[in-house]
């Protein structure tokens, strides 16, 4: 057996087996709370449940092994990546491995975000002790078999061999390895505390990175034949016997509640089957003192057409009457952006880190440059829009759909309903799309109360003009930035931040330049409003890098120093540092610096073509990013983005890639075109034919390069996005002659001439 | 309730339906062929594209008393078993991030190599240029049409990766 990392843990308190009466052997286990002793493992694949475990494999008697996750695909790939992972150190070849997604039953489910970016990184060390102890309980199988010891065996691609040269395949075994595992268990049981503990010290040896031989490969997508082929996958293709179809008319602008409505019109459209109002039970949870951050719904009344299919359901609700009443505030744009930028320029703020004295350093400056960043609101726009099937029936809560926080989601409706959680059965579709949006349970509440009130199996769908005026955006933000310069130095940084709903949370004011300059602050404000904000891909860091890296060029042609010497030197003054807030490193930032520059040929600048350098940090991974720009038609364009990475361990590199690839261009597309306005509460767009997403032919293309080291995984779904809007502003300085304060670009680049 | 025929995948299909529904909905709802997507329903997105006579089309801006003796298309009656050559080069070079738009850039795809089967980097970003992916896999979608066309598809292995018996 090859030399394997060892790792100390607890085996007994996280993993259980049974056998199965089908054969071969079910093994369960719970990486983010261990496993209660009272539980029960099923012995039938039918009866699997995932309120006690996260997850399942089953390994059969002909060696196939089959991953049971609940874990719901949006687009990150981990669908596919975090059974590569199990595979990994059990040692079984891909090709005997099957990932089925579980249904959830969600009492006592303990994962409260499902999908996001950050599901590698907190299950990496779970994972690979999941995998490498199903490949000991094998292994001693075979070992008792044979009469010699486990450490006398080896294991590759599924075979189990001793010294004498005799091998068994993990199906041989199996059997006898839930047994045995089984009887170890009733001896555990009957063990003394303290013998407990002793036989949990166990040593589990884990791979080394050089050993593995799945980690790192190129696997397709899980889910690929049935994407290719249209087979029956997401939420909005969800049916059931008997199920009716639901639109929803809800208010058309923020701050207006329903008065009356007229249902005439609708019901005389064929195929409808009723119209009512819903509201109440959402009301009466929102009067709860309890709601949490998930629940985002307005307090009005809604009208509900329920018809037997969707273009009634649609004709229906385009054909209600309805008056709205302004309960509170309509709100502007303009009139928010005025006000967004007196607090900017005010003094009510929170600080969040303040590190020397920047008035004292703005005091004795050379020179003190200042300016402001202004994004607008953007709204989600998942490709599948907000969808949810509900069936509440006396015995139970059938709900299935597309929601990343399925355990917040079954909670509330349970709560709203009225009812016990152990009645409320959750599935979990593909999501066409999430991107923050589907943190949000709305729309799984709004099906909930529409099938409580009609006591039918119905689905909610929202059009796309629903999904974008009932939207829970990302808010809009203004930074002002200053900065000190004497001596050709940075000696004062001090950025404020003015957000609508909402600020900066949580580690973000450590992010590169905190502790790079001595005197450093961030203070933030919020300006209230009854437009629902939310989290959106990569929150606060999607803009916030745009603001501070376009700055940070700036600062460096003030000094007259190369704009990414300028970030080399600052990142002198982090090396070694003892401040334990400092969330970035600033030696893989170096790398990822450096490779960034030598793979975009930064150093070596053609004509014509026009680069902008950034890097950045956020959600674990360190990022630089060089976009080139070149003038097409007297008008900039992107044509390609160069990407240094280092996200530790590529589990996967075809679908790392491919977020990568994804979170650039969406960066790009949305520092270029996202433009999201309010007049009198009312967006200013609702469709595709007023919003501009990036398309086919505006996208650059992406070139990545991976820092290659051994360290744990990091999220990818994020991290590349933020810096991708700074590379394109700074690249479209140098094309342009003009800096670009506003997102988005484009609006600004039609306005002017272009000086090539 | 007007009765239609339509023939759909190489058979005709009959269902009711009003007359001004869009075939995507008749599709999806009446037809259980949910292949095709709802993403905008003003023919913005293209994530609803079926072909009409070969023609890629959106499916959210027919109505279905449109469509008389028109041979209709989708993602599901591509092929029998996924081994068209714009789904295989789509499965060889992974293009689904969520997936949701992509059988509209499939159907479109094809519809496009059929007209064209030499087409160049240009023609092919114009070919997709009105099927929005907000997943934005707008590289890879280049690259699968493109060996869609390449003589060397035939000689790429079949990757495993799905297999999702329970
Ligand atoms: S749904 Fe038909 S083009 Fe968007
Ligand atoms: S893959 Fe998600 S919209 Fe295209």
């Amino acid at each position: 057996m090859p030399t394997k990392i060892s790792s100390k843990f607890s085996r007994r308190s996280f993993l259980r087996t049974s056998s199965l009466a089908s054969g071969g052997m079910l093994i369960g286990f719970n990486f983010f709370s261990s496993c209660k002793d009272s539980v029960k493992m099923p012995d039938d694949i039918s009866k699997l449940n995932y309120n006690d475990f996260n997850a399942f494999i089953k390994i059969a008697n002909n060696g196939m092994v089959t991953i049971f996750s609940p874990n719901p695909e949006i687009g990150q790939g981990v669908k596919t990546s975090m059974p590569m992972i199990i595979a990994e150190e059990l040692d079984v070849p891909w090709e005997n491995v099957n990932v089925v997604q579980g249904v959830l039953d969600t009492s006592n489910y303990t994962r409260q975000v499902a999908g996001g970016s950050q599901s590698i990184r907190f299950g990496w060390d779970a994972l690979r002790q999941t995998g490498a102890s199903a490949r000991e309980i094998l292994v001693n199988a075979a070992a008792t078999r044979w009469g010699v010891k486990p450490s006398e065996c080896d294991v590759k691609n599924g075979v189990i061999s001793n010294a004498k040269g005799e091998t068994l395949g993990y199906g041989d075994v199996v059997n006898e390895a839930a047994i045995l595992e089984n009887e170890r268990a009733i001896q555990f049981a009957k063990l003394t505390k303290e013998e407990q503990s002793a036989e949990n010290e166990e040593v589990l040896r884990l791979k080394k990175p050089e050993e593995y031989t799945l980690i790192g490969k190129d696997i397709g997508n899980v889910d690929i034949d049935k994407i290719i082929t249209g087979k029956p996958l997401f939420g909005l293709d969800f049916k059931s016997e008997g199920m009716v179809y639901a639109c929803v008319l809800r208010p058309p602008a923020f701050g207006q509640i329903l008065e009356y409505y007229d249902e005439t019109a609708a019901k005389e459209v064929t195929d409808v089957i009723d119209v009512f109002k819903i509201g109440d039970k959402a009301k009466a949870m929102l009067a709860k003192e309890d709601v949490n951050w998930t629940v985002k719904l307005p307090e009005t009344d809604k009208i509900v057409v329920i018809a037997k299919n969707t273009w009634a359901a649609i004709k229906g609700k385009n054909a209600l009457k309805a008056k709205w009443k302004q309960v509170s505030k309509a709100e502007n744009s303009e009139e928010q952006d005025e006000k967004m930028l007196t607090l900017l320029n005010g003094n009510k703020f929170t600080n969040l880190r303040k590190d020397g004295d920047v008035v004292k350093a703005f005091k004795q400056a050379d020179k003190v440059i200042e300016r402001v960043f202004e994004s607008p609101f953007l709204p989600h726009n998942c490709m599948e829009p907000m969808n949810f099937y509900a069936n509440v029936t006396p015995e139970r809560i059938h709900l299935v759909g597309p929601v990343q926080t399925p355990a917040d989601a079954a909670a509330t409706v349970a709560s709203m309903l009225g009812r016990e959680m152990s009645e409320v059965h959750l599935e979990m579709t593909r999501m066409g799309g999430g991107f923050g949006r589907r943190l949000y349970g709305d729309f799984v509440y709004e099906a909930a109360e529409i099938s409580h009130t009609i006591k039918k199996p119905i689905k909610m769908i929202s059009s796309r003009e629903d999904d974008m005026t009932t939207g829970i955006y990302r808010p809009a933000i203004k930074y002002k930035i200053a900065a000190s310069i004497k001596d050709n130095t940075i000696t004062g940084y001090h950025l404020k931040e003015v957000a609508i709903g909402g600020n900066m949370y949580g580690l973000i004011p450590n992010f590169f330049p905190a502790g790079a300059i001595s005197n450093y602050q961030v203070d933030v404000a919020k300006l209230d409003s009854n437009i629902t904000v939310g989290a959106w891909r990569a929150p606060f860091t999607n803009f916030l890098a745009f603001a501070e890296q376009s700055f940070l060029d700036e600062l460096a042609e003030e000094i007259g120093k190369d704009a990414v010497q300028l970030r080399l030197d600052l990142l002198q003054k982090v090396k070694g540092t003892t401040d334990e807030r400092i969330q970035y490193s600033p030696e893989r930032m170096e790398e990822v610096i450096h490779l960034a520059v030598e793979k975009s040929g930064y150093r070596t600048p053609k004509e014509d073509v026009f680069q902008g350098f950034c890097a950045y940090y956020c959600h674990n991974t360190h990022v630089a990013e060089v976009a080139d720009v070149v003038i097409e038609s007297g008008m900039p364009v992107v044509k390609k983005v160069t990407v240094a990475v280092d996200c530790g361990i590529v589990v996967n590199p075809l679908g790392a890639l491919n977020q990568i690839e994804g979170g650039v261009i969406d960066g790009v597309g949305h520092a270029m075109y996202g433009d999201f306005k309010f007049k009198e509460g009312k967006p200013s767009s609702n469709n595709y034919n007023t919003y501009r997403l990036i398309r086919n032919g505006e996208a650059p293309k992406v070139e990545t390069h991976f820092v290659k080291n051994t360290k744990r995984p990091t999220g990818l779904g994020e991290p590349t996005l933020p810096p991708a809007g700074a590379a394109v502003a700074i690249a479209l300085k140098k094309a342009t002659g003009k800096r670009f304060y506003k997102q988005p670009f484009s609006t600004n680049l039609a306005s002017q001439s272009i000086i090539g | 309730m007007p009765k239609y025929k339509l023939k759909i995948n190489g058979s005709m299909q009959s269902f009711e339906a009003a007359e001004d529904t869009p075939l995507l909905w008749a599709l999806r709802d009446q037809l259980n062929l949910v292949g095709a997507k709802y993403g905008c329903g003003i023919g913005q997105c293209g994530a609803c594209t079926v072909h009409v006579n070969g023609i890629a089309t959106r499916s959210c801006q027919l109505k279905v008393s449109q469509l008389d003796n028109k041979e209709i298309t989708t993602i599901e009656g591509l092929s029998k078993d996924g081994s068209h050559p714009v789904q295989k080069a789509w499965k060889e070079v992974d293009v689904p991030q969520c997936g949701y738009c992509q059988a509209g850039q499939i159907m479109t795809a094809a519809a496009f190599l059929d007209q064209n089967s030499n087409p160049t980097e240009q023609e092919i970003k114009n070919a997709m240029h009105g099927n929005i992916c907000r997943c934005a896999a707008y590289n890879r979608i280049q690259k699968a049409v493109a060996l869609a066309v390449d003589p060397n598809l035939a000689n790429v292995v079949d990757r495993k990766s799905e297999n999702t018996q329970a």
